[in-house]
């Protein structure tokens, strides 16, 4: 997703598919076309699911049964040796680091992402509301205008940066320029504009500070909020691309989705399929769960970020 | 914005905006300026001196067949790829707002692709479609399609659309049938009642009332299409064959990180931020009118 901020107004309707409403007949919809509905559906969802599920099916046979397509469409019997050698086998098998690294870094980088963009952002959207000191809507207009300067329309200058900081190959450099976040800063800064006036009056006549007000009342109000925007920053994190690309020279510093890159070469008949595919489920399955499990913060994230 | 309490303090608001924006001057703002400044400077063959040549950069690139090719890339794929998310999103959005069991389930399964990274996502559709052992090129070929979208252009385009837009689908998916729980039941049974079918009451009704989540999606999904495939095109084609695939981003990329062509490079970043900024300007302006709907 682009840190891209968009209207979204419609985002009353969150809980997008609970099953409610038995009014089908009342909507003139014959039972015919509904049947028609689910077989659609479920020919979408086939098409949708294929590419991964087949996927998991190569990871389960030799590399002989992948090198002779077309495949099977049924799991073979391949499975614990095949994740077997990928996880515990050979060491440094994608250019000398083991897969273990790799998923490291790439966990490291979309933890790191996901809460530095959250701290950071909630940390200025409350100066922004919640306090009144010259120059900020200047600081307002900055933050907002990197919207409009994604990695990709500044990629050389960039990389220079990054080596006249001697960030390349860091964890710093994987991940601190990725933290600041438009679209966190205007999302919480649009949440801390409904919060009442008067809870703020109330919190300073106890006497609250500003550390205590934000520690004891804004965080467990911004809850939910925090949980739908970690989602949504953790896949963009793992999924990063670009990024990893330019800043990591050294093999040990790659993330998962670079270092398959770097397993597939289609010219070289020596690509060791059947682990290839181990290990892409491996580079999908985490940010699959995550989206999976946390579906009800994830549709909330995604449907509120755009706001 | 209205005036509110706030808290009094003086030191501490530019300390909590202060990391925000360190980051932001640092690795967004100083980038970018150099980027303008690049993009007016042209290094003699050796890279030892530079001279300030106002805009003869964009003169360069813009007149560059490449780059007008690779401008002609973009948008056909740009184009095929939001069209074919769209509508695919829409179509099964329509479907899933019509049956009443299972709509969790469906939605559970549709959502897959969204946390996928868009480089996998180009692998996985080349191990499908790869002419060697893809399985799906196979059963193209016992068709009698002759497919190697290594070799030919519009079959890696082709390939390309695919994956990008099967990537995007989850995404609109979730969109469209927010969109479609919005509009009101009563204006549907209404039509019911007075005999519009199924399909009339689509076009006359739902559609275009789903018109500003549509408008909406056909941004972000140019934005996606414009910036964030990058890991596609890089994965799967390489911007080949010939320059068949080559986007926007993708030459920004490979003229300044593989060629080191910096004035050029630099130019053709700020032709994308000017894009980027059209685009967003777009996306506002659309926040202002639908502020006016509601």
């Amino acid at each position: 997703m682009t840190d891209a901020a968009v209207a979204k107004p419609e985002a009353q309707g969150t809980a997008v598919a609970l099953g409610r409403r038995e009014e089908g007949e009342m909507l003139g919809l014959s039972r015919t076309s509904r049947y028609l509905a689910h077989v659609l559906l479920i020919l979408g969802i086939l098409i949708v699911a294929f590419p991964i599920y087949y996927t998991f099916v190569a990871s389960t046979h030799t590399l002989q049964t992948i090198l002779r397509p077309p495949l099977p469409l049924l799991p073979g019997g391949e499975f614990f040796n095949n994740y077997y050698e990928a996880l515990f086998g050979g060491i440094g098998r994608i250019g000398g680091v083991n897969v273990w690294t790799l998923l490291f870094n790439t966990t490291v980088m979309a933890l790191a992402i996901a809460t530095g963009k959250i701290v950071i952002s909630i940390l200025s959207a409350y100066a922004i509301v919640f306090f009144r000191f010259p120059l900020r809507m200047t600081f307002f207009w900055l933050i907002f205008i990197t919207l409009m300067l994604p990695v990709e329309v500044r990629i050389m200058p960039t990389y220079k940066v990054m080596v006249d900081l001697g960030l390349i190959d860091t964890y710093t450099g994987l991940t601190l320029p990725l933290m600041a976040s438009a679209t966190a800063t205007l999302l919480f800064r649009q949440f801390f504009l409904t919060i009442p006036g008067e809870l703020v009056e109330a919190a300073r006549i106890d006497g609250a500070g500003p550390w205590k007000f934000f520690k004891d009342i804004l965080l467990p109000l911004s809850r939910t909020n925090i949980a739908a925007l970690f989602v949504i920053l953790f896949i963009y994190g793992w999924t990063q691309y670009l990024w990893p690309l330019l800043m990591t020279n050294s093999n040990d510093m790659n993330t998962i989705v670079i270092g398959l890159r770097k397993m597939v070469s289609f010219a070289d008949a020596d690509t060791e399929w059947h682990l290839v595919m181990v290990t892409s489920m491996l580079a999908i399955v985490p940010p699959i769960l995550v989206v999976v499990l946390m579906q009800r913060w994830f549709v909330r994230g995604l449907i509120e970020t755009e706001k | 914005m209205t005036p509110r309490v706030v808290f009094p303090n003086k030191i501490l608001p530019y300390l909590l905006v202060a990391p925000q924006l360190a980051i932001t001057l640092v690795f967004f703002y100083w980038p970018a300026g150099q980027a303008m400044r690049q993009s007016m400077l042209r290094e003699d063959p050796f890279g030892l001196r530079s001279k300030f040549v106002w805009f003869a950069n964009f003169e360069k690139v813009l007149a560059d067949p490449n780059y007008l090719n690779s401008l002609k890339v973009t948008v056909i794929f740009s184009v095929s790829t939001a069209a074919v998310a769209m509508s695919v999103a829409l179509l099964l959005a329509v479907m899933v707002d019509k049956v009443i069991k299972g709509r969790g389930l469906y939605r559970t399964l549709m959502i897959w692709p969204y946390a996928v990274a868009p480089a996998i996502a180009g692998m996985l559709w080349l191990f499908l479609f790869n002419p060697s052992i893809g399985s799906l090129a196979v059963w193209l070929r016992w068709l009698g399609i002759p497919w190697d979208p290594l070799l030919n252009g519009n079959q890696a385009m082709v390939l390309v659309v695919t994956a990008a837009a099967w990537k995007q689908i989850s995404y609109n998916f979730l969109f469209f049938v927010a969109g479609l729980q919005a509009i009101p039941k009563s204006l549907i049974e209404a039509a019911a009642i007075d005999g519009a079918g199924e399909n009339k009451r689509f076009w006359t009704i739902v559609f275009p009332l789903l018109a500003p989540t549509t408008f909406f999606l056909l941004v972000i999904n140019t934005t996606y299409a414009f910036f964030d495939t990058f890991g596609i095109i890089h994965a799967v084609t390489g911007g080949g064959p010939g320059k068949a695939t080559e986007t926007l981003v993708f030459k920004v990329y490979s003229d300044g990180a593989l060629n080191q062509l910096l004035g050029d490079s630099a130019a053709q970043s700020v032709i994308l931020m000017v894009i980027v900024i059209a685009l967003t300007a777009i996306q506002f302006r659309y926040v202002e009118k639908k502020v006016h709907y509601d």
